[in-house]
């Protein structure tokens, strides 16, 4: 019979024994020895019926198809654009993908220049990460004004919330717009003093995405900075 | 003349007072901070991130590149030339084999993991120091690891075989002295780093080993607990 050798929800550390006996499963950030479970670096637990798995706490952002994420263009090519997109790789836009139809001799300068960020969206990721985005999509553009934060790619989800009510309430209590890239870069518009409330909540949620309780937290932390009541309908 | 008593009164199977933190560099990707005795080590871990010039890329593996660096008025005796020499050259060599049974970079093709090693303040057994911290370090990061690797230099001095030595152990000059530094991969109890400076006997070496073997298990756990204090729930 399997024996457990964590509880759920405890942070471990690579090489911990999670779990024995072969009635358990890993899942990801996890690996099988003989007839134990281990970690493969440090997070929080996560034990789903018989899967374990361990969510990462840190590390770089590492692509996957189908996610929206923030880019700076950071060169530019014959027919594309280099980004940067905050992980150990960068990405390429292709005129093809672009918004609009580009003319073979235009200058693309004049649509993406570089140091601009954009909102872009991941379509393929090749096994030697070869990263290819696109702009044809609702909501991916250039962005204009505002600041950029970056933050942990792993606590995105936490930023987020559940449905999105976490940065709904963000948005709600300040007036800004926020966007959330999933490789972890936010860009935040309003009013200056607004913008640092926002910085220094998604800080706070980075520091404490992994304590239960965060909603309730961060809804405390914003109403003490805008002086204002904040409701909130539950997202169930 | 027989050794009897160590120079600063420890037992002979005891290590120096150690201190570990980890994120103690905030630009680092992950950091850590590992005090035994009087020797300091700090070390910042940066990536995986994109490798230059492109033919040190490895299009099949990830790459591990290790840096040691004593700093100028780190030891003793005369001010330490900076910049890297042969002896730091060998020992930023021998840390990365240390280190790379550990980490798993498969994920992460073309790209380089960085760990800087620096030491501020200097007491013999700092290649051992130096690979505790980076094993933090590595960890802090989120990098994808197996186990974690704790070090520690096992030496003779005279006749006794004693754990940790302090410079003037290595330095004792009433008898002769053998100094051998050991990683053990702690899991496992693998051992990943062996060198040996001066002459013992083959039970001798086997003696240092166990000896190595328990010291390090006192230091993975300390290392452990470092790395799970980050998360820890704060009582405001």
């Amino acid at each position: 019979m399997g024996k457990l050798l964590v509880e759920n929800k405890t942070i471990v550390t690579p090489g911990e024994e999670l779990a024995e006996g072969m009635d358990f499963l890993p899942a990801e950030g996890t690996f099988r020895d003989k007839d134990k479970i281990i970690a493969s670096g440090l997070g929080l637990v996560n034990i789903n019926g018989r899967l374990i798995k361990t969510i990462s706490m840190a590390g770089r952002y590492i692509p996957k198809r189908g996610d929206t994420i923030i880019a700076k263009v950071t060169d530019i090519l014959m027919s594309g654009w280099i980004l940067d997109i905050a992980s150990a790789y960068s990405a390429v836009l292709s005129v093809k993908e672009a918004k609009d139809f580009i003319r073979r001799d235009a200058d693309l300068t004049k649509y993406y220049d570089i140091d601009d960020y954009i909102i872009t969206n991941i379509i393929r990721v090749t096994s030697q990460r070869l990263v290819d985005v696109s702009m044809k999509g609702p909501g991916l553009r250039k962005l204009i004004g505002g600041r950029i934060i970056k933050a942990n790619s792993n606590k995105v989800p936490r930023i987020i919330g559940k449905g999105g009510s976490m940065v709904s309430m963000i948005k709600q209590a300040t007036e800004c717009s926020i966007t959330v890239g999933q490789n972890g870069i936010v860009w935040i518009s309003g009013s200056p003093e607004k913008e640092i409330i926002v910085v220094k909540t998604i800080k706070k949620i980075e520091q404490e995405a992994h304590i239960s309780g965060l909603t309730d937290r961060i809804k405390t932390f914003l109403e003490k900075e805008t002086n204002k009541k904040i409701n909130i309908e539950k997202v169930e | 003349m027989s050794y009897t008593k160590r120079n600063d009164g420890r037992k002979f199977d005891e290590t120096r007072p150690i201190e570990a933190k980890v994120g103690v560099i905030k630009n680092a990707d992950g950091s850590a901070y590992f005090k035994i005795g009087k020797t300091v080590a700090y070390a910042a871990v940066y990536g995986p991130r994109g490798i230059h010039p492109k033919f040190l890329q490895n299009p099949k593996n990830g790459k591990l590149r290790c840096f040691y660096n004593m700093m100028p008025f780190s030891s003793m005796g005369e001010r330490v030339r900076p910049g890297a020499n042969r002896r730091a050259k060998e020992i930023a060599m021998v840390t990365e084999k240390a280190l790379l049974p550990i980490i798993d970079l498969i994920e992460f093709p073309n790209s380089v993991v960085d760990v800087f090693i620096e030491l501020p303040q200097t007491d013999a057994g700092t290649r051992c120091a130096g690979i505790c911290a980076a094993s933090m370090a590595l960890a802090d990061a989120g990098i994808p690891m197996k186990d974690m690797v704790a070090s520690v230099s096992i030496g003779r001095v005279d006749d006794k075989l004693v754990v940790d030595l302090d410079y003037s152990e290595e330095s004792y000059e009433d008898g002769t002295v053998a100094d051998i530094p050991i990683a053990v991969i702690s899991r496992t109890g693998e051992i990943s780093l062996l060198q040996m400076d001066g002459k013992l006997s083959r039970e001798d070496l086997k003696k240092a080993i166990e000896m190595a073997k328990q010291a390090c298990s006192k230091i993975d756990k300390i290392q452990r607990d470092a790395l799970k204090k980050k998360y820890e729930v704060k009582n405001e």
